[in-house]
């Protein structure tokens, strides 16, 4: 805001700024006198990433959910969303003069008669399965190495949303071709909804418009699926990745990387094109995974009747948790309150699938609260060297794969020969025995390592090489670590547990500790005390080995 | 930059704790090394065609996908090894999209490794959290604009404008009302409850469309039924047979353990309804040695020939039976809805 512009604008340039060199460079002049570019990119152009493999799972992420955001609107053309009955006279000849709904009808004829209708219908699918998946595996990288610690809780959360939303939308895509099997999805959720005690019916009048299945629950379904849900994940999506950006990646401990800085190539050119590089591969490789494999084959299942099913109904995978919740449970139906019933056997499960995912939600915050640590982390921990962390994580995923077992436990009985009752009596025991055996072993196995590691920092490699000594003792050569190795296996930190205070303050005035405190303590005891973790070598340890070493 | 390699800055840099001499101290970022691309020129230009040859592949994919689009037939099926009859345009696009997509990945990502440049740089990391004078000035501002609000001050507006604030988005709880009916007592009953017993009405098998008699229910199978005038093309058919829907056996009136349940049948034939008291999936397999019928949704078994007693699975209470007899001209009906209603139990249902 120069004051001369006002006056004499006529005569003079507002701007002091040389000339432009070519066209390209006064077309950005022109956004930035507008936008602020060359601010913005100041900060960015050269913004350094750090490379390691994992984190292009959080890419594959970003990638299949613009892939399926593209098909998506796509099959918007096509689909219509509605329960109006017709009858088929298309080019799939088994399905014809059949009565379905609107919704079987587009889907079929998107799959037979527009063409590349199918294989945007699979990518589609396809894409989602892979998000979901990558969603989960880019969460446990996170989650095993630490990388949620402060600054990043609040990314943890949106990250942790996402993966909650992915559920549902890919439960409502799931639903609408309005097929015999995704039919049965809505049945299932619709009783699980009656399941509510007090609101349970009236949440499902308002739902399905009337009883079961009405014709409003697939328009509604659609709308859910690809405005609100869609909408809500774009903006936590975009969240996520600002809070990213801003708070830069982590990186593994190693020479010259520390809490302070970051290590890495820039993003213009070789992180540009390795992550644009990388959307097209996985862009190509979920295409020709559509032309090669068959998902969800609606045409093969039929139209949806309520008094109909097929043999193998079972949710996509990321459901089977779900799935084997509710068919592990045993039918607990009781009567509460004066002849209301309270069907538990169904609202238990519908209970503890939010409560395992909010344990997943919560726990940055909870290892906080226990170490009582206020500072950033930018270094990731390798698994082992946080025991409780790792073996609570492994409980989780193996929690996980139980219930998996459960939600299929058909196929398991045909496949492997066994009774049904046999492995659903299985899974019922192992869904709380199985957590905590996986939570023992991981945690020993993580202080073994730790060990091993303790003992390569003191005594170095082994060579393979066998020496004999000169008065015949045969012993085994170790090459001692370079620096950077040493350097690479020690910088980790090993926090203390906590202590209650003192039992009375300095004026000697007993002071009680709380019911919290103690519970924290006693926390802090069970992730840092003695036996979970193992102690770093020290200077001394190293110089006192290293040194009786040359006297041999 | 060059403060980073080993040399420059010893063995202190980098760590709050290290000493000197001290064997575990950070040495700094390794120098950095060359790779073939970088020394050779040779190796670069091959570099440079592969990843050009990547791009060239791309395009001749898209043509193939365009072309494929062109020429090939929706409904064409083709064999092909190992996959099986498939869709030839599905396979046709799928295969040059996912080609002409992978190569331009493919291509910038060797571009990226081979000929850009691979010098790892540092860059500083600033704390989030703003320094103390920031902070203080942002609360003493803050504080400021309070002051002037009058907000602390003001108790009544500040009351009542929370209560409005409060209650403001009740609208728009209220307004999903018209979503749906309430559910009264809708799920009380089914369609059978408009037959009397002056009024009975037929059961009608659901493949056939023919009312039955009893000696067309053969002892050990299972047949499905619906009531009488609940055609397909009705309007609401898909949500009346949701209720409707029975399931018919005929065992030998003395294997019938539970003598109500006998009584409820005719001449051993049983009028179970089809509808799953889990969460409401239609059962469809019964096992006639043992008269268990299963659900295939979750596994839960129901002992037919004991009032469809729960024997395994997630269900909570038997499937409600239908009471059945024959009319004049010896055909099944019904004088009556079920005792109980049907389907997956809710707080409202009476026990
Ligand atoms: S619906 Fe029948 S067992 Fe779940």
């Amino acid at each position: 805001m120069s004051s001369a512009s006002g006056t004499n604008s006529a005569s003079k340039p507002a701007s002091t700024r040389a000339k432009p060199a070519n066209k390209a460079e006064a077309a950005v002049d022109w956004v930035d006198g507008r936008l602020g570019l060359y601010s913005l990119a100041k900060a960015n152009l050269r913004k350094i990433f750090p490379d390691h493999w994992s984190f292009m799972l959080g890419e594959i992420c970003l990638y299949s959910f613009i892939i399926i955001i593209l098909t998506g609107v796509y099959l918007t053309l096509f689909f219509k969303p509605s329960m109006a009955e017709t009858v088929y006279h298309g080019t799939y000849l088994p399905l014809n003069g059949i009565k379905m709904s609107e919704a079987y009808a587009s889907t079929v004829n998107i799959s037979f008669e527009v063409r590349g209708g199918l294989l945007i219908r699979q990518i589609h699918h396809w894409a989602a399965l892979v998000f979901v998946a990558a969603m989960f595996v880019h969460m446990m990288r996170v989650f095993f190495t630490g990388a949620f610690r402060k600054p990043r809780e609040i990314n943890w959360l949106f990250g942790f949303l996402l993966l909650c939303l992915g559920f549902f939308d890919g439960f409502f895509g799931y639903s609408l071709p309005d097929d015999l099997l995704s039919g049965t999805g809505i049945r299932f959720m619709e009783g699980a909804i009656l399941a509510v005690p007090i609101v349970g019916t009236y949440i499902q009048m308002f739902l399905f418009g009337g009883e079961f299945p009405g014709t409003d629950i697939i328009p509604r379904f659609f709308t859910i699926h690809v405005l609100l849900i869609p909408g809500i994940m774009l903006g936590l999506l975009v969240a996520h990745l600002i809070l990213v950006f801003y708070h830069k990646h982590t990186q593994w401990a190693g020479p010259g990387k520390t809490e302070k800085n970051v290590v890495g190539m820039p993003l213009m050119p070789v992180y540009m094109a390795k992550a644009g590089g990388f959307f097209f591969l996985v862009f190509g490789i979920i295409a020709a995974m559509s032309a090669i494999a068959t998902i969800n084959p609606v045409w093969a299942y039929g139209p949806y009747r309520p008094d109909q099913v097929s043999t193998d109904a079972q949710p996509d995978w990321y459901m089977g948790f779900a799935e084997g919740l509710i068919r592990f449970m045993p039918g607990w139906e009781i009567s509460v309150w004066g002849g209301h019933t309270l069907n538990l056997g169904v609202f238990i499960p519908l209970m503890i699938f939010p409560l395992v995912l909010v344990a997943i939600a919560v726990w940055p915050f909870i290892e906080s609260w226990v170490t009582g640590d206020k500072r950033e982390h930018h270094i990731l921990d390798r698994p082992r060297n946080a025991p409780v962390r790792t073996a609570f994580g492994a409980a989780w995923i193996a929690l996980y794969l139980v219930l998996l077992v459960g939600g299929g436990n058909d196929l398991f009985a045909t496949h492997l020969h066994m009774s049904i009752n046999t492995i659903t009596y299985a899974v019922r025991v192992g869904f709380f025995v199985v957590p905590v055996l996986t939570f023992i072993v991981t945690k020993r196995w993580c202080l073994g390592l730790q060990r091993r590691d303790k003992e390569k920092v003191l005594h170095g490699r082994e060579s393979g090489i066998i020496k004999r000594l000169p008065h015949g003792e045969f012993v085994e050569v170790h090459t001692p670590l370079a620096q950077k190795d040493l350097h690479t296996l020690t910088a980790h930190e090993q926090p203390q547990p906590l202590e209650l205070p003192a039992e009375t303050d300095e004026n000697g005035v007993a002071r009680k500790a709380g019911v919290i405190t103690k519970t924290r303590v006693k926390l802090s005891e069970g992730f840092y005390g003695e036996g979970n973790q193992i102690a770093k070598p020290t200077t001394e340890e190293y110089h006192e080995i290293t040194s009786g070493h040359g006297h041999h | 930059m060059s403060e980073n390699l080993p040399e420059a800055h010893g063995a202190s840099h980098g760590t709050d704790v290290a000493t000197h001499g001290d064997p575990f101290a950070d040495p700094g970022l390794p120098a950095h090394e060359p790779r073939r691309t970088d020394i050779d020129e040779r190796a670069a230009k091959r570099a440079e065609r592969q990843v050009s040859l990547l791009f060239v592949v791309s395009m001749l994919a898209t043509v193939g996908f365009i072309a494929s689009y062109a020429s090939i037939d929706a409904d064409k099926i083709v064999y092909i090894f190992p996959l099986g009859h498939v869709s030839a345009l599905n396979f046709a696009l799928g295969m040059t999209l996912g080609v002409a997509l992978f190569c331009i990945g493919a291509g910038a990502v060797h571009w990226a490794r081979t000929l850009m440049s691979d010098h790892e740089l540092p860059a500083e990391r600033h704390p989030i959290e703003a320094d103390d004078d920031v902070r203080n000035d942002v609360i003493e501002q803050f504080k400021t604009g309070a002051a002037e609000s009058a907000f602390g001050r003001r108790k009544m507006i500040r009351n009542t404008l929370i209560g409005s604030m409060a209650l403001v988005p009740l609208s728009g709880v209220v307004l999903l009302r018209d979503l749906g009916p309430l559910p009264e007592k809708k799920l009380l009953h089914t369609g059978w409850v408009e037959a009397t017993a002056n009024k009975p009405i037929k059961l009608v098998n659901m493949n056939t469309d023919q009312p039955m008699k009893p000696e067309d229910i053969v002892q050990g199978s299972l047949t499905f039924a619906k009531p009488e005038g609940l055609e397909e093309s009705a309007e609401d058919f898909q949500q009346k047979i949701a209720k409707d829907a029975l399931m018919l056996i005929r065992i030998a009136p003395e294997d019938i353990k539970d003598t109500k349940s006998r009584d409820k049948g005719f001449e051993g034939i049983l009028a179970y309804s089809k509808i799953c008291t889990h969460v409401g999936c239609p059962i469809s397999l019964y096992e006639q040695q043992t008269h268990h019928a299963l659900c295939p949704c979750h596994q839960s078994t129901f002992d037919l020939a004991d009032g469809a007693r729960v024997i395994f699975g997630p269900a909570g209470h038997p499937l409600p039976q239908l009471k059945i007899t024959t009319d004049e001209q010896g055909f099944l009906v019904a004088t009556g809805d079920f005792d109980e209603p049907v389907g997956p139990s809710y707080w409202e249902r009476p026990r």
